[in-house]
Protein backbone atom coordinates (compact mmCIF):
# COMPACT_ATOMS: atom_id res chain seq x y z
CA UNK A 1 0.00 0.00 0.00
CA UNK A 2 2.49 2.33 0.93
CA UNK A 3 4.36 1.47 -2.37
CA UNK A 4 1.46 3.22 -4.22
CA UNK A 5 1.60 6.06 -2.25
CA UNK A 6 5.05 6.41 -3.34
CA UNK A 7 4.60 5.52 -7.00
CA UNK A 8 2.27 8.67 -7.13
CA UNK A 9 4.71 10.66 -5.63
CA UNK A 10 6.91 9.47 -8.58
CA UNK A 11 4.24 10.04 -11.07
CA UNK A 12 4.12 13.70 -9.88
CA UNK A 13 7.79 14.23 -9.92
CA UNK A 14 7.95 13.06 -13.11
CA UNK A 15 5.45 14.71 -14.67
CA UNK A 16 7.02 17.88 -13.32
CA UNK A 17 10.67 16.67 -14.79
CA UNK A 18 9.02 16.05 -18.32
CA UNK A 19 7.34 19.15 -18.11
CA UNK A 20 10.39 20.99 -17.73
CA UNK A 21 11.99 19.42 -20.25
CA UNK A 22 9.24 19.92 -22.73
CA UNK A 23 9.40 23.74 -21.86
CA UNK A 24 13.29 24.32 -20.88
CA UNK A 25 14.57 25.06 -17.58
CA UNK A 26 14.68 29.39 -18.07
CA UNK A 27 10.92 28.95 -18.72
CA UNK A 28 9.86 26.35 -15.84
CA UNK A 29 12.05 28.27 -13.36
CA UNK A 30 10.15 32.04 -14.40
CA UNK A 31 7.98 31.22 -11.65
CA UNK A 32 9.75 31.05 -8.20
CA UNK A 33 7.39 28.56 -6.89
CA UNK A 34 7.50 25.95 -10.02
CA UNK A 35 11.70 25.78 -9.39
CA UNK A 36 11.37 24.36 -6.25
CA UNK A 37 8.36 22.28 -6.89
CA UNK A 38 10.12 18.90 -7.83
CA UNK A 39 13.46 19.28 -6.08
CA UNK A 40 10.40 20.25 -3.03
CA UNK A 41 8.81 17.42 -3.80
CA UNK A 42 11.58 15.02 -4.40
CA UNK A 43 12.80 16.14 -0.14
CA UNK A 44 9.37 15.82 0.93
CA UNK A 45 9.17 12.05 -0.49
CA UNK A 46 12.67 11.21 1.73
CA UNK A 47 11.14 12.81 4.72
CA UNK A 48 8.15 10.80 4.38
CA UNK A 49 10.33 7.97 3.87
CA UNK A 50 11.54 8.20 7.39
CA UNK A 51 8.02 6.97 9.18
CA UNK A 52 7.51 4.07 6.71
CA UNK A 53 11.13 2.89 7.87
CA UNK A 54 9.95 3.12 11.18
CA UNK A 55 6.94 1.81 11.15
CA UNK A 56 6.09 -0.61 7.98
CA UNK A 57 9.30 -2.61 8.10
CA UNK A 58 9.79 -6.26 9.56
CA UNK A 59 13.42 -6.51 9.49
CA UNK A 60 16.71 -5.08 10.17
CA UNK A 61 17.74 -5.42 6.62
CA UNK A 62 14.36 -3.68 5.36
CA UNK A 63 15.13 -0.89 8.16
CA UNK A 64 18.40 -0.02 6.18
CA UNK A 65 17.07 -0.21 2.78
CA UNK A 66 14.34 2.28 3.72
CA UNK A 67 16.72 4.26 5.76
CA UNK A 68 19.30 4.59 2.86
CA UNK A 69 16.80 5.98 0.36
CA UNK A 70 15.27 8.49 2.30
CA UNK A 71 18.60 9.60 3.06
CA UNK A 72 19.83 9.76 -0.59
CA UNK A 73 15.97 11.18 -1.96
CA UNK A 74 16.74 14.11 1.00
CA UNK A 75 19.96 14.28 -0.11
CA UNK A 76 19.54 15.11 -3.73
CA UNK A 77 16.12 16.62 -3.03
CA UNK A 78 18.02 19.08 -0.67
CA UNK A 79 21.10 19.36 -3.11
CA UNK A 80 18.89 20.50 -5.84
CA UNK A 81 17.39 23.19 -3.54
CA UNK A 82 20.69 24.73 -2.37
CA UNK A 83 21.71 25.06 -5.82
CA UNK A 84 18.43 26.98 -7.45
CA UNK A 85 18.46 29.11 -4.11
CA UNK A 86 22.27 29.63 -4.84
CA UNK A 87 23.33 28.62 -0.99
CA UNK A 88 25.09 25.69 -3.13
CA UNK A 89 27.55 26.77 -5.60
CA UNK A 90 29.46 24.05 -6.56
CA UNK A 91 28.16 21.87 -9.79
CA UNK A 92 29.14 18.47 -8.03
CA UNK A 93 26.11 18.38 -5.84
CA UNK A 94 24.04 17.73 -9.03
CA UNK A 95 25.85 14.48 -8.72
CA UNK A 96 23.36 13.50 -5.49
CA UNK A 97 20.78 12.66 -7.78
CA UNK A 98 22.63 9.97 -10.06
CA UNK A 99 23.94 9.20 -5.90
CA UNK A 100 20.25 8.76 -5.43
CA UNK A 101 19.47 6.41 -8.31
CA UNK A 102 22.71 4.39 -7.73
CA UNK A 103 22.26 4.09 -3.71
CA UNK A 104 18.66 3.68 -4.30
CA UNK A 105 18.82 0.63 -6.97
CA UNK A 106 21.71 -1.03 -4.88
CA UNK A 107 19.70 -1.04 -1.99
CA UNK A 108 16.97 -2.26 -3.02
CA UNK A 109 18.59 -5.35 -4.89
CA UNK A 110 20.89 -6.04 -1.79
CA UNK A 111 17.36 -6.27 0.73
CA UNK A 112 15.72 -8.98 -1.60
CA UNK A 113 17.11 -12.36 -0.46
CA UNK A 114 15.07 -14.26 -2.59
CA UNK A 115 14.80 -15.25 -6.97
CA UNK A 116 13.75 -13.02 -9.28
CA UNK A 117 11.02 -15.92 -9.93
CA UNK A 118 10.28 -16.16 -6.27
CA UNK A 119 6.80 -14.36 -6.44
CA UNK A 120 5.73 -10.92 -8.13
CA UNK A 121 7.12 -8.16 -5.41
CA UNK A 122 10.76 -10.30 -5.89
CA UNK A 123 10.65 -9.77 -9.41
CA UNK A 124 10.12 -5.99 -8.95
CA UNK A 125 12.92 -5.91 -6.02
CA UNK A 126 15.41 -7.47 -8.57
CA UNK A 127 13.93 -5.52 -11.77
CA UNK A 128 13.59 -1.76 -9.82
CA UNK A 129 17.05 -2.27 -8.49
CA UNK A 130 18.98 -2.63 -12.03
CA UNK A 131 16.23 -0.66 -13.97
CA UNK A 132 17.51 2.42 -11.34
CA UNK A 133 21.21 1.65 -11.67
CA UNK A 134 21.16 1.40 -15.40
CA UNK A 135 18.97 4.60 -15.40
CA UNK A 136 21.63 6.73 -13.26
CA UNK A 137 23.24 7.27 -16.40
CA UNK A 138 20.17 10.09 -16.97
CA UNK A 139 21.00 12.00 -14.06
CA UNK A 140 24.79 11.88 -14.81
CA UNK A 141 24.45 12.89 -17.63
CA UNK A 142 21.99 15.82 -16.39
CA UNK A 143 24.95 16.68 -13.71
CA UNK A 144 27.27 17.66 -16.51
CA UNK A 145 24.29 18.96 -18.74
CA UNK A 146 21.92 20.33 -16.76
CA UNK A 147 19.76 21.70 -19.51
CA UNK A 148 20.02 18.75 -21.86
CA UNK A 149 16.55 17.74 -22.71
CA UNK A 150 17.36 14.31 -23.73
CA UNK A 151 18.62 13.54 -20.11
CA UNK A 152 16.21 15.90 -18.42
CA UNK A 153 13.72 14.01 -20.33
CA UNK A 154 16.18 10.24 -19.03
CA UNK A 155 15.22 11.08 -15.67
CA UNK A 156 11.78 12.09 -16.10
CA UNK A 157 10.83 8.54 -17.80
CA UNK A 158 12.80 6.78 -14.95
CA UNK A 159 10.87 8.05 -12.60
CA UNK A 160 7.54 7.38 -14.35
CA UNK A 161 8.40 3.70 -14.97
CA UNK A 162 9.44 3.30 -11.35
CA UNK A 163 6.43 4.42 -10.65
CA UNK A 164 4.13 1.40 -12.89
CA UNK A 165 7.11 -0.71 -11.18
CA UNK A 166 5.74 0.18 -7.53
CA UNK A 167 1.78 0.18 -8.83
CA UNK A 168 2.23 -3.08 -9.72
CA UNK A 169 3.30 -4.57 -6.06
CA UNK A 170 1.22 -6.47 -4.42
CA UNK A 171 2.25 -8.23 -0.78
CA UNK A 172 2.11 -11.80 -2.03
CA UNK A 173 1.25 -12.28 -6.15
CA UNK A 174 2.48 -14.33 -8.95
CA UNK A 175 5.07 -13.36 -11.76
CA UNK A 176 4.69 -14.63 -14.99
CA UNK A 177 2.84 -17.75 -13.20
CA UNK A 178 5.43 -18.52 -11.23
CA UNK A 179 4.74 -18.39 -7.42
CA UNK A 180 6.82 -19.85 -4.74
CA UNK A 181 5.04 -22.07 -2.08
CA UNK A 182 7.61 -20.66 0.45
CA UNK A 183 5.79 -17.18 -0.68
CA UNK A 184 2.45 -18.23 0.70
CA UNK A 185 -1.24 -17.44 -0.84
CA UNK A 186 -1.50 -14.70 -3.41
CA UNK A 187 -3.55 -11.82 -1.71
CA UNK A 188 -3.36 -8.25 -2.37
CA UNK B 1 20.01 37.51 -46.16
CA UNK B 2 17.92 34.60 -47.68
CA UNK B 3 14.78 34.82 -46.79
CA UNK B 4 13.54 31.49 -47.60
CA UNK B 5 15.81 30.26 -44.43
CA UNK B 6 14.94 32.65 -42.30
CA UNK B 7 11.30 32.04 -43.12
CA UNK B 8 11.95 28.10 -42.43
CA UNK B 9 13.71 28.78 -39.01
CA UNK B 10 10.46 30.55 -37.58
CA UNK B 11 7.95 28.42 -38.85
CA UNK B 12 10.07 25.40 -37.41
CA UNK B 13 10.38 27.01 -34.56
CA UNK B 14 6.12 27.85 -33.94
CA UNK B 15 6.26 24.37 -35.00
CA UNK B 16 8.13 23.04 -31.96
CA UNK B 17 6.54 25.80 -29.56
CA UNK B 18 3.20 24.52 -30.74
CA UNK B 19 4.17 20.51 -30.60
CA UNK B 20 5.55 21.17 -26.87
CA UNK B 21 2.80 22.97 -25.56
CA UNK B 22 0.35 20.71 -27.09
CA UNK B 23 2.33 17.45 -25.46
CA UNK B 24 2.35 19.11 -21.84
CA UNK B 25 -1.11 19.70 -22.54
CA UNK B 26 -1.57 15.98 -22.91
CA UNK B 27 -0.12 14.89 -20.16
CA UNK B 28 -2.79 15.21 -17.16
CA UNK B 29 -5.61 13.90 -19.24
CA UNK B 30 -3.21 11.30 -20.38
CA UNK B 31 -2.68 10.41 -16.63
CA UNK B 32 -6.11 10.34 -15.68
CA UNK B 33 -6.85 8.50 -18.76
CA UNK B 34 -4.31 5.85 -17.76
CA UNK B 35 -5.85 5.70 -14.44
CA UNK B 36 -9.38 5.63 -15.39
CA UNK B 37 -8.54 3.00 -17.72
CA UNK B 38 -6.84 0.75 -14.84
CA UNK B 39 -10.23 1.29 -13.32
CA UNK B 40 -11.91 0.03 -15.57
CA UNK B 41 -9.62 -3.11 -16.52
CA UNK B 42 -8.92 -4.19 -12.58
CA UNK B 43 -12.26 -3.03 -10.69
CA UNK B 44 -11.44 -5.12 -7.66
CA UNK B 45 -8.78 -2.75 -6.98
CA UNK B 46 -11.25 0.04 -6.28
CA UNK B 47 -12.17 -1.20 -2.51
CA UNK B 48 -14.90 1.65 -2.84
CA UNK B 49 -17.13 -0.66 -5.02
CA UNK B 50 -17.00 -3.55 -2.59
CA UNK B 51 -16.11 -1.83 0.88
CA UNK B 52 -17.23 -4.58 3.04
CA UNK B 53 -14.20 -5.88 5.34
CA UNK B 54 -12.16 -3.74 4.11
CA UNK B 55 -9.83 -1.21 6.34
CA UNK B 56 -9.71 2.54 6.64
CA UNK B 57 -6.30 2.69 4.89
CA UNK B 58 -7.54 -0.07 1.81
CA UNK B 59 -10.54 2.20 2.10
CA UNK B 60 -8.71 5.57 1.20
CA UNK B 61 -5.59 4.01 -0.71
CA UNK B 62 -6.96 3.21 -4.03
CA UNK B 63 -4.51 2.88 -6.44
CA UNK B 64 -6.06 3.90 -10.13
CA UNK B 65 -7.62 6.77 -8.39
CA UNK B 66 -4.28 8.11 -6.60
CA UNK B 67 -3.09 8.08 -10.47
CA UNK B 68 -5.82 9.68 -11.47
CA UNK B 69 -5.89 12.22 -8.89
CA UNK B 70 -1.73 12.97 -9.81
CA UNK B 71 -2.92 13.93 -12.87
CA UNK B 72 -6.09 16.12 -12.34
CA UNK B 73 -3.19 17.64 -9.73
CA UNK B 74 -0.72 18.41 -12.15
CA UNK B 75 -2.75 19.62 -15.15
CA UNK B 76 -4.60 22.27 -12.58
CA UNK B 77 -1.43 22.88 -10.90
CA UNK B 78 1.31 22.91 -13.10
CA UNK B 79 0.14 22.21 -16.68
CA UNK B 80 -2.32 24.95 -16.73
CA UNK B 81 -0.21 27.65 -15.20
CA UNK B 82 2.63 26.94 -17.11
CA UNK B 83 0.26 26.96 -20.42
CA UNK B 84 -1.22 30.09 -19.97
CA UNK B 85 2.77 31.28 -19.27
CA UNK B 86 3.49 29.91 -23.13
CA UNK B 87 0.45 31.51 -24.44
CA UNK B 88 1.29 34.59 -22.96
CA UNK B 89 4.79 34.61 -24.55
CA UNK B 90 3.95 33.75 -28.09
CA UNK B 91 1.24 36.97 -27.65
CA UNK B 92 4.14 38.79 -26.91
CA UNK B 93 6.87 37.44 -29.50
CA UNK B 94 9.07 36.79 -26.76
CA UNK B 95 11.40 33.89 -27.76
CA UNK B 96 11.10 30.89 -24.94
CA UNK B 97 15.04 29.45 -24.94
CA UNK B 98 14.55 25.85 -24.72
CA UNK B 99 12.20 25.71 -27.52
CA UNK B 100 14.87 27.55 -29.53
CA UNK B 101 17.14 25.01 -28.90
CA UNK B 102 15.08 22.03 -29.83
CA UNK B 103 14.06 24.00 -33.08
CA UNK B 104 18.04 24.46 -33.71
CA UNK B 105 18.73 20.89 -32.98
Amino acid sequence: MVHWLFATGFVLLGLCLLSEALVGTEVWQRQPWRKYLWPGLLFALGVLMWPVMAFFTNSAIHTYAHGSWAEVMMLAGGAELGLISGRLRSPWWRLALPLAFVVGGTAIILHEQNTWLFARSAFLHHLIGWTMIGAAVFPLGKAFRPRSGFFQTGVALSLVVLAVMLYTDRDVAPVFGHLSPLAGAPHR
Amino acid sequence: MNSNIATHSTVELTYVRSARAFVLSLLGPLTIGAGVIWAIVQPWRLTLLHPHGQGFWWLVIEPPLLLAVAGAVFALVVARPLLAELDEARSRGDTVPGEQCAATG
